[in-house]
């Protein structure tokens, strides 16, 4: 169950892409050790939404709070949110220049200042969790989306991060890859990490989210428990997306 | 919950707004971009004035080297007066009207040949007919027209005619060679990759060269071949080696199952590259064709080195008229405005194309 | 029931020899070798024919003979009474010269106006566009006629050269500058830079290995330009800060003394890069594009710095992209540079070029210039494949 600190808050954050309104008064709080899933249709804003969180989309107005520090165009806060915060991306992004394991060692070497040594120790620790430890002298080439998506949830936390994001990390999977993934994310969320999750696997939102957010058009249109959001919709726009998705 | 207001960069407060905020974010944005718009824009402000008061307010335009040195400015006396020796060599006077036509034909075929609506099987045919016409023209001794032999040509014509006849003629020989370097005979595979990378492996200018000193004595005897022909042969030979690489780059970008279709429908080997792989191989590679017939365009200025008279060496025998020799730069700058008109008018069209052909392509 | 078809066929029909796939396959090629051999003979039987016509020699035994003519500039010594063979050399040396320093100010024209063409400053972008278009669409030998027009032509004469502190001067017989004489002040500050230059590779894989171990970095490039700098600045000192230059003075028409930068020389450089730079900016700017934004926000998020993140993730990337077209690019400059010939400048191919009028030897001048560069461009090839090679991605599903 979630303590009740509030590690992000977003305090009618709104967003602009010139004259596009890509979001509009966005407020959310997140507990530590919540795991809130963002569901919507495409282009309601739920990613822009995630990656204002780590300033890699500027917001326009409103706060954003992450531990305490405010999310600006002071560099300073942003490298400190960028280390307590990890990202998993749709197309993984992993390095192909770097072997698995140098993958998830660079950030600890380079922005952390660890010795080599310590950082393949907890590299490898990370990768024995994820199950690919035999892959990790392997370059991203070489591995299956499953598999590559895997090594990137560890890379990220090999930096040890607090809150953990996920940008549908699931949708540039094949059918059969999704669930090696979906089971590692579900193992972090009953360790207790904080998570934001925006993906469309519902049933991971069933079995594993504390909240779910809907939102389209730029605005979060409902914001509730599972059970209560996909059972007993309060919007139109709810039970007008859910109709569509919940058919198989 | 209600609208909230445009945040202030974006609001309509003005005509002014637009333009400044797109001056704030891309010129300004930093101290370090800020420094580097002052630093470009000084050296502009150093820069174009004068370039301007050169080259148009104080130019002068009548063919008199004395009143251009008077005035200061910008020569243009000099293409006033020389513009026929720039354009069309020491071809004879009264006959330029030929070369002239030669030229427009040219162009005509360029369009032709650009556009999509004629990529039709004969079109190699229709060029090579164009080509034949322009040999008419300029050569004459038929239909009542004088005969002007071929060291007289020169200029734009001489240089449309090596790079246009060098790309159509090389062209059937840079496919045939594309294949046999694909294919599993060993021999025909290794005499096609000697052919294509010694050729590629030796600047053109030794080429020109073999072609201009070495052609003579391949000829049994008491046969000559004459200068403008040698030149054309090496000029074919060199160019076919690049371009069996292009077509070879365009076979290779062609999906297996393409060549398994056609294998299976019992389409024998030279019909399934004729009508299935060719087409969609030639379109694939219609950017780097078109580049390589501007870079053959602009080659052609080599043949200066072994006698030939082509635009820019017509332009080079303008300037050495010693009363003309200090305004060098005019000169330059007419021939290079011709080159660059040509080329980047291709060089857009082929972009433009590009797009608009693989607006239709699935990419898979 | 439908009846087979072949039925109504003979079988006669098939399995000819002459259809066999193999047989043809064999077939096709002897005839190809055959028709190559046949026109190779053809060629080669005319022109022995021609050239005993003419009474020229053949074979390379001309190489041995006084060459009779002047080179203007050499990098080693040559005289008109050194053979053809030497001339040769000394041509090819120039060919050298003009490729090695084309090939280096090349690069750093090319990388930096191909950054400045990504530059989000509107301005600076538009004028590196500018630049690069305009290159791309002129004739290379205009450019070089032009620089070799502008310095032969609009510079002064050497009376009324431009001169700076009165010991570099600029005309239109070249740039002079002063000379360093080879004295034994100078051998050892040169042996101080050579020394500086040592220490700071030592230091480099010294700082890695410290990185290793203990996770701290260290300056490794401000500390090796103070090694670079300062060693020979030490020496210089410590010697009693004294090294003669022999400057150049007017004697005449022209200048004695120092070194020169001939007009020649110059024009076929400042031509050649300010040409090849363009298609190389257009290359590194391509390369950094071909790196997808996705590998830039996935190392930002990580918590990476901007330098961190160009160094460590996108240029290892971009290198591998630029590589290939960067290699040649870099052989279209050493095989434009035999260009010189237009303009004087005595590489391999005008030295060739002098010695095949001289001697009527057109094919084994011919040979010389071709095997040379066939060589050139072999060997960086070679070396290319190789390097590809080891840097590709690995993978490949």
């Amino acid at each position: 169950m979630p303590k009740d600190e509030v590690v992000i808050s977003l305090k009618d954050v709104n967003k602009w892409y010139g004259t596009f309104h890509a979001l509009r008064d966005i407020n959310l709080d997140v507990r530590k050790g919540e795991r809130v899933v963002v569901a919507g249709p495409s282009g309601s804003g739920k990613s822009t939404m995630i990656r204002c969180i780590n300033r890699l989309e500027e917001h326009q107005s409103g706060t954003i709070q992450v531990n305490g520090t405010e999310v600006s165009n002071d560099v300073k806060a942003v490298e400190k949110v960028r280390r307590e915060v990890g990202m998993v991306f749709q197309q993984f992004n992993l390095f192909p220049h770097l072997t698995v394991l140098e993958n998830l060692t660079l950030a600890p070497i380079w922005v952390k200042h660890m010795p080599k040594a310590e950082a393949s120790d907890i590299a490898m620790k990370y990768l024995e969790r994820v199950q690919i430890h035999e892959q990790a002298k392997k370059y991203p080439g070489q591995l299956s989306g499953g598999q590559q998506q895997r090594v990137a949830i560890a890379r990220s936390l090999c930096m040890r991060p607090s809150i953990m994001l996920f940008d549908e990390p699931t949708s540039a999977l094949d059918p059969e890859m999704i669930k090696e993934v979906l089971d590692v994310m579900v193992e972090l969320a009953e360790e207790g990490m904080t998570m934001v999750c925006v993906t469309h696997e519902m049933g991971f939102a069933r079995t594993v989210a504390d909240t779910v957010v809907f939102m389209a058009d730029g605005q979060i249109v409902e914001m509730n428990t599972p059970s209560e959001l996909f059972g007993n919709p309060k919007e139109e726009r709810t039970r007008q997306f859910l109709s569509q998705i919940i058919r198989h | 919950m209600a609208e909230p207001s445009v945040p202030q960069s974006f609001a309509a407060d003005g005509l002014l707004s637009r333009p400044i905020a797109w001056a704030r974010t891309n010129l300004f944005k930093s101290p370090g971009n800020t420094v580097l718009t002052l630093v470009a824009a000084w050296v502009l402000w150093l820069l174009l004035p004068p370039l301007i008061n050169w080259a148009l307010v104080k130019a002068t335009w009548v063919g008199d080297p004395a009143a251009c040195r008077a005035a200061g400015g910008a020569c243009w006396g000099l293409v006033t007066e020389k513009y026929r020796l720039i354009l069309f060599g020491i071809y004879p006077y009264d006959e330029q009207w030929r070369p002239f036509s030669a030229v427009l034909l040219f162009i005509g075929m360029i369009l032709m040949a650009a556009n999509p609506r004629f990529w039709k099987p004969w079109l190699g045919a229709a060029l090579t007919a164009g080509l034949v016409i322009v040999a008419v023209l300029m050569w004459g001794g038929v239909l009542g027209l004088p005969p002007v032999s071929d060291d007289r040509w020169g200029g734009l014509p001489l240089t449309l005619i090596l790079s246009i006849a060098g790309i159509v003629l090389s062209f059937p020989l840079a496919v045939v060679l594309a294949l046999g370097r694909r294919s599993q005979l060993p021999a025909v595979r290794a005499w096609c990759v000697v052919y294509i990378e010694l050729w590629r492996g030796v600047p053109l200018i030794s080429v020109l060269f073999m072609a201009s000193i070495m052609f003579p004595l391949f000829m049994p005897e008491g046969v000559t071949i004459d200068k403008l022909l040698r030149a054309q042969l090496g000029i074919i030979l060199f160019t076919a080696a690049y371009l069996a690489e292009i077509v070879r780059g365009g076979l290779q970008a062609i999906s297996q199952g393409q060549y398994e279709a056609a294998d299976s429908i019992g389409l024998t080997y030279w019909q399934k590259m004729r009508l299935v792989i060719l087409p969609q191989a030639l379109k694939v590679v219609i950017p780097p064709l078109v580049g390589q017939f501007i870079t053959t365009f602009k080659d052609t200025s080599l043949v200066i080195i072994i006698g030939l008279y082509d635009l820019l060496s017509s332009t080079k025998v303008a300037l050495s008229d010693p009363q003309w020799r200090a305004f060098y730069v005019e000169g330059f700058v007419v021939a290079a405005l011709i080159y660059f008109v040509f080329s980047y008018v291709m060089s857009q069209y082929s972009q433009y194309l590009e797009r608009r052909l693989s607006a239709g392509v699935r990419r898979q | 029931m439908v009846e087979p078809v072949s039925s109504s066929v003979s079988s006669a029909e098939f399995h000819h020899w002459w259809n066999n796939e193999r047989f043809r396959g064999v077939l096709y090629q002897l005839l190809l070798m055959a028709a190559v051999v046949a026109i190779g003979w053809f060629l080669v039987a005319n022109t022995l024919t021609n050239l005993n016509a003419r009474h020229i020699a053949t074979g390379f035994g001309f190489l041995d003979r006084e060459a009779g003519f002047g080179i203007s500039e050499h990098l080693i010594s040559y005289m008109p009474s050194d053979s053809y063979l030497r001339a040769f050399e000394a041509g090819l040396l120039n060919t050298l010269e003009i490729s090695v320093l084309g090939i280096v100010l090349t690069t750093l024209l090319g990388v930096v106006m191909g950054v400045a063409r990504l530059s989000t400053n509107w301005l600076v972008a538009k004028l590196a566009s500018a630049y690069v278009e305009a290159m791309r669409n002129v004739p290379v030998l205009l450019l070089l006629l032009f620089c070799y027009s502008v310095i032969t032509v609009s510079l002064p004469l050497s009376r009324n050269a431009f001169n700076l502190f009165d010991r570099v001067f600029l005309s239109n017989r070249g740039l002079r500058v002063p000379s360093l004489i080879w004295d034994e002040n100078a051998v050892v500050v040169v042996t101080a830079f050579l020394v500086g230059l040592l220490i700071s590779v030592g230091l480099a894989i010294w700082a890695r290995r410290r990185q290793d171990r203990t996770g701290q970095e260290f300056p490794v490039v401000w500390g090796s330009l103070g090694l670079l700098f300062g060693l020979p600045v030490l020496a210089f000192l410590a010697m009693g800060a004294s090294l003669s230059f022999d400057v150049p003075h007017l004697a005449g028409f022209n200048f004695a003394g120092g070194s020169t930068l001939s007009p020649e020389f110059a024009a076929l450089l400042v031509g050649l890069v300010i040409y090849t730079g363009a298609f190389v900016a257009e290359i590194v700017r391509s390369g950094i594009l071909a790196v997808s934004y996705g590998q830039t926000e996935a190392a930002l998020a990580l918590g990476l710095s901007r330098m961190q993140v160009l160094r460590l993730v996108i240029l290892p990337q971009s290198l591998r992209v630029i590589i290939p077209p960067l290699t040649s690019q870099y052989l279209n400059l050493v095989k434009n540079s035999p260009l010189a010939v237009a303009i004087g400048f005595p590489d391999l191919v005008s030295v060739a070029n002098t010695a095949i009028n001289q001697t009527g030897q057109a094919v084994e001048g011919v040979t010389i210039i071709m095997g040379v560069y066939l060589a050139i461009s072999l060997i960086l090839s070679f070396v290319m494949n190789w390097y590809n090679k080891r840097v590709a991605l690995r993978g490949g599903r």
